[in-house]
């Protein structure tokens, strides 16, 4: 079997992608679902909840498969999510 | 717990600060004035995160933009912007627009309106700022109908599309918006929908850096009466349609990139020519017709 010099280079631990925070503005949302049709990693989903308007915000359900890819930010037509990018944990 | 009770809980807890950080936006948007008024699941925000995102990326100043807007859904953009910003009345934007660009050269004048507002009202001002190849950018949201007052037929109905005006389809055959704006002589043309987010913001960058007069469509949903009428189904349905059925021709023959109520829609980059601009023109000329009597005008 060949070796994956990239699983573990040196001994140390393997670096990981770039990680990012969600943050939704709950009560600015109208529950359009962008954000969770078009999240590439499947982070979100609608919640049963309401907001202060009567609308379903989504809610965060894998929050360490989220890569800052900014997505939901772009798409949001509302301004109300957007994700702030974790610092690597240094090894 | 009803949903009585959960809405009641919901607005005891108001306001649900977010945690830690501010919103990325908030230094290009007047966040006091959010949210917005315009529908769930409508596509103008998202090109609101576009134009943004495009100012953050040419790192140009915010106090050297001017964002004009005319009359309707995609008009009320100049009032959420944080740059210098104009509303003007119904389908002035780009008189208005010239104004501001002749006087100060070096501010970036950018148009920001909906299709009724920029080619029906103000049809003939976009045919003439076009051929004089003023140095600005128009960025046009169009969801083919006049939303705001009720969702009247507007020049870029498709045929066949029932709309307020037209309870039994339109029989109008609409404008081809790349084609006019070429045949007018816009220097960059293009054309995405609300879902082609990073391409669009790539073209923004463009029109913004190219001197000219650069034009871009931006094809958004419009729920509450173009997809209702229309049994499209709400927002969220109209951009999975736009996934599916949008083709990116980069530099199509823009005459044949009409669209039809279900058919395709053509996208993409389509004309980007270089042509001297009103001021560079003026002054090449006057300076070859009077000499040294003539100071190059800069603004």
């Amino acid at each position: 079997m060949a070796i994956r010099y990239h699983d573990n280079p040196f001994g140390k631990h393997k670096p990981g992608g770039p990680k990012g925070r969600v943050v939704i503005v709950e009560d600015g949302c109208k529950g359009c679902g962008f954000c969770v049709e078009y999240c590439p990693n499947d982070v979100l989903v609608l919640s049963s909840r309401y907001n202060v308007k009567g609308y379903h915000p989504p809610e965060v359900v894998h929050p360490d498969k989220c890569v800052n890819c900014g997505f939901c930010r772009m798409i949001c037509p509302e301004f109300a999510i957007y994700t702030v990018a974790i610092e690597p944990e240094t090894v | 717990m009803s949903v009585i009770d959960e809405l009641q809980q919901a607005v005891k807890n108001s306001p649900r600060q977010s945690p830690g950080d501010e919103h990325p936006m908030s230094n290009f948007l007047r966040m006091d004035r959010i949210p917005h008024i315009w529908c769930p699941t409508c596509g103008i925000g998202t090109t609101v995160n576009c134009f943004a995102q495009a100012l953050e990326r040419c790192s140009i100043p915010l106090d050297d933009v001017a964002v004009v807007s005319g009359i309707g859904c995609t008009g009320r953009v100049a009032g959420y912007v944080k740059t210098d910003s104009f509303h003007t009345t119904h389908g002035r934007a780009i008189p208005f627009a010239t104004g501001l660009r002749l006087g100060n050269p070096k501010l970036k004048v950018v148009v920001f309106s909906g299709d009724g507002d920029l080619f029906s009202i103000g049809g003939n001002h976009f045919n003439h700022a076009a051929r004089r190849n003023l140095d600005m950018t128009v960025i046009c949201v169009n969801n083919f109908n006049y939303a705001m007052t009720g969702g009247q037929v507007a020049p870029t109905s498709p045929t066949d599309s029932v709309l307020t005006t037209s309870p039994y389809g339109n029989f109008e055959t609409p404008f081809n918006l790349p084609f006019l704006a070429e045949s007018v002589g816009a220097t960059f043309v293009a054309r995405w929908t609300a879902l082609h987010i990073h391409r669009v913001t790539e073209s923004m960058i463009k029109a913004l850096m190219k001197p000219g007069f650069s034009f871009i469509e931006i094809i958004a949903p419009c729920p509450t009466i173009f997809e209702r009428k229309n049994k499209f189904g709400d927002g969220l349905d109209r951009l999975k349609f736009y996934h599916d059925n949008s083709e990116i021709i980069h530099g199509a023959p823009t005459k044949d990139v009409d669209i039809g109520l279900r058919n395709k829609i053509i996208v993409g980059e389509f004309v980007d020519i270089e042509r001297p601009t009103f001021i560079e023109s003026m002054n090449a000329y006057l300076k070859r017709r009077l000499g040294s009597d003539y100071d190059i005008y800069e603004g």
